[in-house]
């Protein structure tokens, strides 16, 4: 454990006392926590900065899991420290702006930061772990951690389709790339990501590389909502605000370009990774913008823009892979696309940041996320406008903004890969700059339209009778400080590109550094009248042009087939999925659970049977009988007899008393067969088992009197005379076979020996396997607390209708699922039951979900009210409802 | 005598398991006892009966029986009796709470579904 | 429960629930030496304390012994765990017993051993759950 371990352990720690602290501080905003603790991290990285910078990276190593080879290595270089400040430098900004936007119940606030703290410690482990295992298990936590977040508002349809969604798209990357991981193993023999760098070009000739490739792609475009797999973040905005702006904007969805950039070393040089990175980014920068535009609703325009900027980063991971195959100049100029990037991830998250906390604020202050209903706030709220301004500035890569340098650069890097002549560029490569030259402008459209629209034009109607005011000044300034931010990046580049951005560069291709060359890092806003300077100028007129007109064309968007759209084939898939498994499951689950059991006593024959004929270790050799004297045979045959009997007996109480005496039989079976212990405690409990049913009888008489025969079942009969068949098959073969030497001899030897008792049994019992013992004791323990809880506790249980009783432990559980079954039932005649109706209702509805609502007002409750009027005192509303519905 | 034990732990199987898969509750309780008798039963005949003496020092004896799976089986007599108890009392309030001991006349959790939906 | 009217039973069972204890308790100590032990013990006290309830009744138990068995059980279940955990104080493993020779006043010679405290928790655990178990049922309306 060093510090690294425990910044990156600290937001799970907090995460477990932050109810706690909680109540240690009620008055305060639980915001505060989060946002303290994410900037004293963001300052102990910073700390690392200078090493870094200085090419000397960080590795701290804890075993975990050393059988398997899994340790929780820490590893900081430039990539991990860039994105580790992102994670922490926003957690900061978006906990303290969360202050002021979150105003929820106190328990949800509770569970709000828990969720956000779980996220960030997530992330950070994903972007320092070494190993790809520990890796990918932070990884999985950050989906599902937004998973939890998408869906905070969990009564509303909307977020838990949007949190489905995410958490099914994600979750499939997500074991993508664990299988990829796992080939990597094969492949390299290593889980660790530094290892895997020195296998190096070994990899690339075997035939697993590609399966490995697509297999980790899938995860890492997943997670970055690469197209076509990026229909679930529109929908993810139905998250609160701040969560859309730090998980899917700034943070998580960057997670896979952190694994692109992170796995380049291994794979660059691939063509395939080239052209499935690069297009497949180019293809999602398109569509991200062309999408975005027709958005209404601001979360929206951003949600689009976040796929297209994502897109954006990806190609230029893509064409930074180029920089393996080349050296010397032209590998600086191809390495220069990682450079810009990495440039534009921090932009991104400076602008985007700025945004999406702006829409929340026009959110929170006109009720109202629809860019049709919104319209001259510009005038009320100046702030907002402003920070609104830079970002969108920024982000439609103008200068003086950051994101205008980002933008040249990724332009310089399209316009160079038409010159790289490999892979078959020649043919193709002129796509590149038309494709970003396309998708530029509309990202200028979608830019000026999220600021026009808002800000400029006349206030509605609607909005007027709204007393709109400015912001509070705690919700203000984490926007503030952000656009600042991206300002600053346009203006002084070099604050970043020389601490964070060229290490980072380095790290994502550490075969620069290697061969002793260094990355240029001069960030200019000035470049001279380059090609990508001249597009920009195409890029400002065309996007102008556009905006002004954009209320004709946009309507051009509905033309466009809309049951092809991928969101159509998602949810049409799930609803096969959905069908397809009730189908399947109710083949077999049948609900009886005699079902149940025949099935897996039919699997133990199979299998059991199957080990048995075919093993040649087992024999049926018996080497030596022991005599039976004439009074065993009569026991061992009464105790055949009697267990014969008993599916025979029509009365209950014979049967109770025939099993009984099969137990008293083995009582003496138990005396000849050297064993007094069991003996004398199989007597006591078989006396006091008997009295136990009788006393239970005692109290329904009805049931001791009635008479009635177990009706004869075939198929019964034959599973039960196959199992008894092969237990004395077992039976049978165990005397002869005899693989390992008995443990036994040793508890006789050392019985006395080392324990000082003369009772082996009793010295196994309380010493040497004393633990079994304990366990035992404890599950009695429990046991009688179960029935206690069935007898005693019922009427509470009733009251309270059939809410879990969780605190009364598991049996209290099934004693309230008796209750539910009681309450739900049925009224009279089997016949009348609601089973009998076939296909009414499928499982999966979310009737499931709400079950604690259903029982109170489960439409049979007069069974109950007929058998113990004086305990169904369930509350009166529920009464009714259930009355309404039985009429 | 190994042989006859075999047998009757057969027996005493399928007598178990035949009254598990009937339909009356403490039919199937008595099932699971039964069962139980036959695994001890099993344990015991596995560990070849009569070989020596109780497993008790000190009486003069060399050689004894296998202390090991008594010790399996007089753990397994007394979690039985837990078990048989927490059934019996389960059949027992399930009996006063839906006045059957059927197991096909207690409404199951997917009847239960279906019966909401009507 | 049913009420205990038979007087013959009654009288019988007043001496032998005795005896059943002495024989139980005698179980209890002997059992690492002979057959017997915490689990027949506690068995056997829960056994005459039914015999007892079922000549007398449920209320006569409950004023002859008013203890609430469930902490019994509770009891009998830390003591064989601390026992265990005892262990740990000497730097041995989990439940790792002792024992020794003691010269005793009046008894003499006498081997004293960890492990008889733990066969304590067992026999009380035993104890509290049966008799949790018959209680309850017993006193089921």
């Amino acid at each position: 454990m060093s510090l690294l371990h425990l910044l990156t352990l600290s937001p799970f720690v907090l995460a477990a006392a932050l109810p706690l602290l909680g109540k240690a501080a009620p008055r305060l905003h639980k915001g505060w926590f989060a946002a303290v603790l994410s900037a004293v991290l963001f300052a102990a990285l910073l700390g690392y900065s200078a090493d870094i910078r200085a090419g000397s990276p960080i590795i701290e190593s804890f075993a975990w899991i050393p059988s398997l080879g899994i340790s929780f290595t820490v590893y900081l270089d430039g990539l991990s420290l860039l994105f580790a400040l992102l994670i922490t430098g926003m957690g900061a900004l978006v906990a303290l702006y969360s202050v002021a936007y979150m105003n929820s119940s106190e328990e949800s606030l509770n569970r709000f930061y828990v969720l956000l703290l779980i996220f960030m410690g997530a992330m950070l482990g994903l972007v320092l772990s070494d190993n790809l295992l520990t890796l990918y298990g932070f990884w999985e936590l950050t989906s599902i951690a937004s998973f939890l977040l998408i869906g905070y508002n969990h009564r509303n349809q909307r977020s838990r389709y949007g949190a489905l969604k995410s958490l099914l798209i994600t979750m499939t990357g997500g074991l993508g790339l664990l299988s990829g991981f796992i080939l990597l193993y094969v492949m390299s023999g290593t889980y660790r990501i530094r290892e895997l760098f020195e296998a190096g070009a070994p990899l690339i000739s075997h035939p697993l590389f590609l399966p490995a490739m697509i297999l980790i792609l899938l995860g890492a475009f997943t997670k970055s909502a690469q197209y076509p797999f990026h229909i679930w973040l529109p929908d993810a905005m139905e998250a609160p605000t701040p969560v859309s702006a730090y998980l899917h904007s700034a943070t998580m969805v960057k997670a896979g370009l952190y694994l692109v950039a992170r796995l380049t070393p291994v794979f660059a040089g691939a063509p395939e990774w080239f052209w499935i990175v690069s297009l497949g980014g180019l293809v999602t920068l398109l569509y991200g913008s062309l999408g975005a535009v027709k958005q209404t609703d601001l979360k929206g325009i951003l949600a689009y823009s976040t796929i297209s900027q994502l897109g954006l980063m990806m190609s230029l991971l893509g064409i930074a892979s180029l920089a393996g195959i080349f050296d010397g100049e032209e590998r600086l100029l191809y390495a220069a696309a990682g450079t810009a990037a990495l440039f534009h991830l921090l932009n991104h998250a400076a602008f985007k940041g700025t945004l999406f906390m702006a829409a929340g604020i026009v959110d929170h202050e006109t009720g109202t996320r629809d860019i049709r209903k919104l319209g001259g706030l510009a005038r009320i709220m100046p702030l907002t406008f402003t920070v609104s301004l830079f970002g969108a500035l920024s982000m439609a890569g103008l200068p003086p903004f950051g994101g205008f340098i980002s933008k040249e650069m990724f332009l310089e890097s399209m316009i160079e890969t038409m010159h790289a002549g490999v892979f078959r560029l020649q043919t193709w490569a002129v796509l590149f700059p038309v494709i970003a030259w396309i998708a530029s402008v509309f990202t200028f459209v979608y830019s000026a339209l999220f600021v026009v629209r808002t800000f400029f034009g006349p206030l509605k109607e609607e909005l007027r009778s709204r007393n709109i005011h400015e912001a509070p000044p705690l919700m203000t300034i984490p926007p503030l400080l952000l656009s600042a931010l991206a300002l600053a990046l346009g203006l002084f580049p070099g604050l970043a590109a020389y601490s964070l951005i060229r290490p980072a560069a380095e790290a994502m291709m550490p075969i620069i550094p290697a061969s002793g060359e260094r990355l240029p890092a001069e960030l200019k806003l000035w470049h001279g009248f380059t090609p990508a300077l001249w597009m920009t100028v195409g890029i400002v007129a065309a996007g102008s042009v556009l905006t002004l007109t954009a209320r004709r064309w946009v309507k051009g968007y509905d033309l466009l087939p809309r049951g092809l759209s991928i969101n159509r084939f998602y949810d049409a898939s799930l609803r096969f999925f959905e069908r397809i498994t009730v189908r399947v499951t109710s083949l077999y689950m049948n609900g009886s659970s005699r079902s149940y059991v025949k099935y897996i006593l039919g699997f133990m024959l199979l299998v059991l049977g199957f080990i048995l004929f075919r093993s040649t270790d087992v024999t049926f050799q018996v080497r030596a009988y022991a005599v039976i004297r004439p009074y065993e045979w009569m026991i061992l045959l009464g105790l055949a007899a009697a267990a014969l009997a008993v599916p025979f007996a029509k009365s209950r109480t014979v049967a109770i008393i025939l099993t009984g005496t099969i137990g008293y039989l083995m009582t003496l079976m138990f005396v000849f067969l050297r064993a007094p212990d069991l003996a004398l405690t199989q007597m006591v409990v078989e006396s006091i088992s008997v009295t136990l049913f009788l006393l239970c009888f005692y109290h329904l008489p009805k049931l001791r009197t009635e008479r009635r025969a177990v009706r004869f079942r075939l198929p019964n009969f034959l599973v039960s005379v196959a199992v008894g068949a092969l237990m004395t098959l077992i039976a049978l073969a165990v005397l002869d076979t005899n693989p390992f030497d008995p443990v036994s001899d040793y508890y006789v030897r050392e019985s006395y020996e080392s324990a000082g008792g003369k009772n082996i049994v009793n010295v196994i019992l309380v010493d040497f396997r004393g633990f079994d013992t304990m366990l035992e004791i404890m599950v009695l323990g429990v046991a009688s607390l179960g029935i206690y809880n069935m007898i005693k506790l019922r009427r509470k249980a009733t009251d309270v209708g059939s809410r879990h009783v969780e605190h009364e432990g598991e049996e209290a559980r099934k004693e309230a699922s008796v209750l539910r079954e009681a309450q739900y039932g049925y009224d009279g005649p089997v016949e009348d039951l609601d089973a009998s109706k076939p296909g009414a209702g499928l499982p999966g509805d979310d009737q499931a979900d709400s079950l604690p609502d259903l029982d109170g007002s489960s439409p049979a409750e007069h069974s109950d009210r007929r058998e113990q009027p004086e305990e169904d005192q369930g509350p009166a509303d529920s009464r009714a409802k259930g009355g309404e519905r039985d009429a | 005598m190994e042989v006859v034990v075999a047998i009757i732990v057969g027996v005493l199987f399928a007598v178990g398991i035949y009254l598990i898969l009937t339909q009356d509750v403490l039919r199937i309780v008595l099932g699971t006892s039964i069962l139980t008798h036959a695994v001890h039963l099993l344990l015991m005949a596995m560990s070849m009966l009569k070989t020596g003496s109780a497993p008790l020092l000190g009486r003069g004896k060399e050689t004894f029986v296998d202390p090991l799976p008594q010790a399996l089986i007089l753990t397994s007599i007394v979690i039985n009796f837990g078990i048989t108890a927490f059934f019996l009392v389960l059949a027992y309030r399930a009996y006063q709470k839906l006045d059957t001991t059927d197991m096909d006349r207690m409404p199951s959790e997917s009847s239960r579904h279906r019966g909401q939906s009507r | 429960m049913p009420k205990g009217s038979d007087i013959f039973l009654q009288n019988v069972s007043k001496v032998v629930v005795f005896i059943i204890l002495a024989f139980a308790l005698y179980l209890f100590f002997t059992g690492h030496g002979s057959p017997g032990g915490g689990f027949i013990a506690g068995l056997m006290s829960a056994g005459a304390l039914l015999l007892l309830a079922l000549a007398y009744d449920i209320e006569t138990v409950r004023k002859v012994l008013p203890v609430d068995f469930k902490l019994v059980t509770a009891s009998g279940l830390l003591i064989a765990l601390l026992t265990g955990a005892g262990a740990l104080f000497f730097g041995k493993p989990f439940l790792k017993h002792a024992f020794g020779h003691f010269e005793l006043p009046l008894l003499g010679e006498t081997e004293l051993h960890t492990a008889l405290i733990f066969d304590l928790g067992v026999y009380l655990a035993v104890v509290g759950v049966t008799m949790t178990i018959l209680l309850t049922i017993g006193e089921d309306r």
